[in-house]
């Protein structure tokens, strides 16, 4: 099995793809996270394979040094095989890349290329999915604000004061948090923000 | 509407293209330009081998090295325009500055007075028993790493013997002279003018002072795209060049430093952007006052002309430092990267002025000067590199038989 660098500055997204390797039966598989020396680190390793996070800015100085040890030792390395279109564009889209030493039998570098795609891709729907909860939360904290609100002033039911709200958003034809947003953020204003 | 992607990377020299969108001149010749940020100029390679850019914000060599097959994931690549020139400067840590000070520099641009001085602290070094310096540069295929061997070596310091060039990206350049990794860099703006605002270093010459009248950014565009895509890419080079035009003017640097400012674009201060385009550099010594050449020009004296000896000049150095050896058929592909017909016949209607020659002797000029144009008067120049030394493309044989590199 070839050896793997995973060059990623999130640490995270390197361990997800660094286990589905480990699980495809790659042994050696190292990780870096941290940008100093990494040329250095690279060169001590001499991996197989180099997969990188697109999002790095430090691509074209690695692309330069692998190129380099082309000249100095063994490695020829080279990018992953450009006749293969589609996979590429799946990379680009999934923002990773990979170097590859010449030589390498494609099968495998395609087998860890899209092991690394489809982990990067799953990562970013995690990200989004935690975005997503993290925004439905904060939405149900304003609603429970608002209807505290409502609760407060006209004295009436949690629920009498929700279907305030909704009647009110559906009056307006606007979203029920937006209603509530815009009822805690006057309430704000007219307690003077103490609330 | 024809939509047209394009990658950029934070810079100063990417004003053209993001003013072609922001002040409309692209929608008004029919195009939606959508234009995205990138992280490296791999990637901007990447996206448009793959088709996901049709053209890009691109180092001048890029295009070139692409099409003679020097980097990985090489796709055939045309600059049928350049996006300005200049921009660069060659900034030093204080520590090495102080150094050159010592010696009896005054802080003056002059490439070969700066030169003189920076060779005494190396050689100082040297003798002493010091490390290499190191210099740090973006892209092996970047006017900057061509432009800082070419100075070096002039000023008898080997690249790659007396001091050690790294790659490094530009966002990191700042902080990695602060932490020491690096002695001094050369990369466009506003990097220059960000290290100095920290007090990391300070310029001790420019592009401008190296070579004058150089080229730095081109409109890369996908060569296939290209051939089936003639009338956009043309509407293209109109609307870009009336974006040069405009950002050229002085009255727009103030809107221009607001526009390249933000967040999607440069993401940097509008002041500290002002100062990289008015090459003030955050000092109060004025560049280049010998040539007389703005630090940046997007537009005057055919600064978006890709001139095929541009081409040929960047090709003989990559000669040089070894990507490859000599033939006339490599320095073939290296000028037809370059594509000023296709500039020629998308402007011939406007009121650009164009130059009637593809190519020109760097070096020839040495003072702005009235020449043959395909209508109105054209100044060019001037255009000599910092050693006197002239570069004639039809003699690019016997140039690159006398070129040393150590």
């Amino acid at each position: 099995m070839p050896s793997v660098v995973i060059v990623d500055e999130n640490a995270a997204r390197a361990s997800i793809i660094e286990a589905g390797l480990i699980a495809a039966g790659h042994e050696h598989v190292t990780i870096i996270n941290d940008m100093t020396g990494i040329v250095a680190k690279i060169a001590a390793i001499a991996p197989d394979v180099v997969v990188i996070d697109l999002q790095n800015p430090n691509r074209d100085m690695l692309e330069d040094a692998l190129q380099l040890s082309r000249a100095v030792k063994r490695p020829v390395a080279m990018f992953v095989d450009k006749s293969d279109n589609e996979m590429m564009q799946s990379a680009i889209d999934a923002g990773v890349s990979a170097y590859v030493i010449d030589g390498l039998r494609q099968d495998r570098v395609k087998a860890i290329l899209d092991m690394a795609v489809s982990r990067f891709n799953a990562f970013s729907k995690l990200e989004r999915e935690l975005e997503e909860a993290k925004t439905a939360l904060e939405n149900r904290n304003v609603i429970d604000q608002a209807k505290r609100l409502i609760m407060t002033s006209r004295a009436v039911s949690e629920d009498e004061a929700y279907k305030l709200l909704r009647k009110t958003a559906m009056n307006q034809n606007r979203k029920i948090v937006e209603v509530a947003e815009s009822l805690v953020l006057s309430a704000n204003l007219l307690d003077g923000g103490q609330s | 509407m024809i939509e047209i992607n394009s990658g950029f990377l934070p810079l100063t020299d990417a004003a053209i293209l993001i003013i072609a969108k922001e002040m409309g001149f692209a929608e008004e010749h029919g195009i939606a330009l959508n234009l995205l940020r990138e992280t490296s100029w791999a990637n901007i390679r990447d996206r448009l081998a793959v088709g996901q850019f049709e053209v890009a914000h691109c180092l001048a060599p890029m295009p070139i090295a692409s099409n003679l097959g020097l980097t990985p994931f090489a796709t055939p690549l045309i600059a049928p325009m350049a996006l300005g020139m200049g921009g660069n400067a060659v900034t030093v840590s204080y520590d090495i500055y102080e150094k050159m000070c010592a010696f009896g520099y005054d802080g003056q641009f002059d490439a070969a007075i700066a030169g003189g001085f920076f060779h005494k602290v190396v050689m100082d070094i040297q003798q002493n028993g010091g490390r290499k310096l190191n210099l740090g540069v973006v892209h092996p295929f970047s006017a900057h790493n061509f432009e800082l061997r070419y100075w070096l070596s002039s000023m008898g310091i080997s690249p790659d013997h007396d001091v050690q060039i790294k790659i490094i990206p530009p966002v990191l350049m700042a902080d990695a002279l602060n932490a020491g990794q690096i002695d001094g860099f050369c990369v466009g703006e506003p990097w220059n003018s960000l290290a100095i605002s920290k007090s990391f270093g300070k310029v001790i010459t420019t592009k401008t002072a190296i070579w004058a009248s150089s080229p730095e950014k081109v409109l890369a565009v996908q060569s296939d795209w290209a051939d089936k895509n003639q009338d956009a890419l043309q509407a293209l080079l109109v609307a870009l060049v009336k974006a040069a035009k405009w950002c050229s003017s002085k009255q727009n640097f103030e809107k221009l430093a607001q526009i390249l400012s933000a967040e999607i674009y440069l993401n940097m201060p509008a002041e500290l952007v002002l100062g990289a385009l008015s090459g003030s550099l955050s000092s109060s010594v004025s560049i280049d006052t010998d040539h007389n050449l703005p630090f940046l020009e997007f537009y005057n004296n055919a600064a978006t002309f890709p001139w095929q000896s541009h081409a040929l000049w960047l090709y003989s150095q990559m000669v040089r430092w070894g990507h490859l050896e000599h033939s006339a058929k490599s320095a073939e592909i290296a000028r037809s990267s370059f594509r000023p017909d296709i500039y020629r016949s998308a402007l011939k209607s406007t009121d650009a002025i164009i130059p009637s020659g593809n190519s020109k002797v760097e070096g020839a000029l040495k003072t702005r000067t009235a020449v043959g144009a395909a209508s109105n008067t054209l100044y060019l120049g001037p255009d000599g590199f910092f050693d006197d030394n002239v570069f004639d493309p039809d003699q690019i044989d016997r140039y690159i038989n006398g070129q040393t590199s150590v």
